[in-house]
């Protein structure tokens, strides 16, 4: 019997929990030769600004065991570009498309989530807080409750869409972060972003990226993650996109475990570009293997 | 394209450089000089990340026993600089390998009533041997190899067998003329009748000055760069190169793995 693989992200019904995560899938478009969109839950595209962003000096990647530390610095096509070149793309593909984006202030924030609103192929708003607040000495928005919630709640003030708060682990207490988010009217918490990291070659002394610090992602995260993602499903109700390291099926099941209703599967895809496709055939083969009947039921059924 | 490739030789041909011959798929026949393939070295999240190489020759192996099936192979050379690299070097004929290509932008073929001088530094000349080999269908080439020592000097008898005038200099004058190979490009230049393109892949420094070159005499020049990469494919934008307008003011990005990762030189930044 096949499994139901369905599961209900705030509202969006989902063919199966597996979506890719930002800044690794591009716009979608640069996948379509590697992978079935349509096998897939949902993709995010790549971090959205008001204005075209260049990015960071090279080195910009660098890998290091189990991972990879990455300073892009956010370079993005911009949201007029993104209406005029990206949006036709994801209208073609039978798959909700979500896009993720941040700002500089909380205006910046308001006005993308009220533009993004507009764009009917955008099925959900994804809100990226790892940034720095430039009106508030350069705090990251996403390690401050008070700041963090100030910004959900003036995209929430500006769209119905589904609103996706994505948080960061650089901080003390994430479950401190996540409520503010959700008091502050988030559908749904995504989690993690990379935590900060770097590296150094000892022969030159010098730093191997040259923003010095990038975030770290792949497996190595994993741990981290998702212990995270078991912390904060334990204090919230809006459901949760667990991201850290998921490489294979198996991965993914545990966050589910954990307490996560999807998954993003992100440095996987540069490593195999059909991963997400792949992690979602494998989930529903574990499913049929286990007699599991819905994978729903799977969400937060880690015994303790 | 992704395929799983299997090795069908794997060589050191030079201290510290390696060339492997792999299966690949009837397409890959079509692959266009410049372009590259990443490859997955193993199954296990250690080294993570694939590793991109310049596709070196693609060809068809026609066994000698009777019956047995014609197999389209790709080959690359590659120099062993890290533990990826060194995990490749120690695989075996028969291992199999996932690979991801032809990948990016190649060359262009240029007019054929042009000399085609080829820069090569070291492991620079991977990509490059294809691109002879279709240049002298059409065009004479001169191919100017550089490297520190004799070592880094690779597959020149794979160059002259193809007809290519093969001029050498390394830095310590183990082999050819001791100095850069710059020199004996200005030489060739100063010579030159017609009209010519060149073409480079090698160090930054050497496609620094060959870009330089280029520029002062007007001569079109394609670049073949070299990046970190994650994915190969456009969506980790880790490998990107500043184009010519970029300043820290104004940044301008070329991304190497899918706008290159051959460029006109005149495309990108370069120091004077």
């Amino acid at each position: 019997m096949k499994p139901d693989m369905t599961v209900n992200l705030a509202g969006m019904l989902l063919r199966n929990p597996v979506m890719t995560a930002s800044g690794t899938f591009g716009y979608g478009e640069e996948f379509a030769e590697y992978v079935d969109l349509e096998s897939i839950g949902a993709f995010v595209t790549k971090g959205l600004s008001l204005k075209p962003r260049a990015g960071n000096p090279t080195p910009r990647i660098v890998e290091t065991p189990g991972g990879m530390l990455n300073a892009i610095g956010l370079q993005n096509v911009g949201i007029e570009a993104f209406i005029l070149k990206k949006a036709p793309f994801l209208r073609s593909v039978n798959t909700p498309a979500i896009a993720n984006f941040f700002g500089n202030t909380v205006d910046e924030y308001a006005e993308l989530a009220g533009r993004l609103d507009q764009i009917t192929e955008v099925a959900a708003l994804e809100v990226n807080i790892s940034c720095p607040n430039v009106k508030q000495g350069g705090i990251v928005f996403g390690t401050d409750p008070d700041c963090a919630a100030s910004v959900v709640s003036a995209c929430r003030a500006v769209t119905k869409k589904p609103l996706i708060v994505k948080l960061s682990p650089n901080v003390t207490d994430v479950v401190a972060i996540a409520r503010a988010c959700e008091d502050a009217g988030a559908d749904c918490l995504s989690l993690i972003n990379t935590l900060t990291g770097m590296a150094i070659d000892l022969n030159s002394r010098r730093p191997v990226l040259a923003n010095i610090t990038g975030g770290f992602s792949g497996p190595a995260i994993k741990p981290v993650a998702l212990r995270m993602v078991w912390q904060v499903a334990k204090a919230v109700k809006v459901p949760i996109i667990g991201i850290g390291g998921i490489m294979n099926a198996t991965d993914a099941l545990e966050f589910m475990l954990a307490g996560a209703t999807a998954v993003q599967v992100g440095t996987a895809s540069f490593i195999n570009p059909g991963a997400a496709q792949k992690i979602a055939e494998d989930m529903e083969a574990w499913l049929v293997e286990n007699g599991v009947a819905d994978v729903k039921s799977l969400i937060g059924a880690l015994e303790t | 394209m992704q395929f799983t490739a299997m090795i069908l030789s794997n060589a050191e041909v030079s201290p510290g450089y390696w060339r492997m011959r792999m299966t690949a798929p009837p397409e890959f026949a079509s692959a266009a000089p410049g372009q590259f393939v990443m490859v997955r070295v193993n199954g296990a999240i250690d080294p993570l990340l694939r590793r991109p190489f310049g596709v070196f020759d693609v060809g068809t192996h026609t066994p000698a026993h009777s019956g047995a099936v014609a197999q389209p192979y790709l080959e690359m050379l590659y120099r062993v600089v890290g533990k990826g690299t060194a995990m490749l070097s120690a695989l075996h004929e028969t291992d199999l390998l996932d690979v991801l290509g032809p990948l990016g932008k190649g060359f262009d073929m240029g007019d054929p009533a042009e000399e085609k001088l080829i820069v090569g530094g070291g492991v620079g000349l991977a990509p490059l041997y294809l691109l002879a080999r279709e240049l002298v269908k059409k065009s004479p080439v001169r191919l100017f190899a550089g490297g520190r020592t004799r070592d880094d000097i690779l597959c020149i008898t794979e160059f002259e067998r193809l007809g290519v005038e093969c001029y050498t200099a390394t830095e310590d004058g183990s082999l050819g003329e001791c100095g850069l190979v710059t020199e004996a490009l200005l030489r060739r230049l100063d010579a030159l009748q017609g009209r010519a393109t060149i073409y480079a892949c090698g160090p930054h420094g050497m496609l620094n000055a060959v870009a330089n070159i280029a520029a002062e005499r007007g001569i079109p020049c394609q670049v073949s760069l070299e990046g970190y990469m994650a994915c190969g494919v456009g969506a980790c934008l880790g490998c990107v190169a500043p184009g010519q307008r970029h300043s820290a003011e104004t940044p301008d990005f070329r991304c190497v793995c899918t706008e290159g990762p051959v460029f006109e030189s005149g495309e990108l930044k370069w120091r004077d």
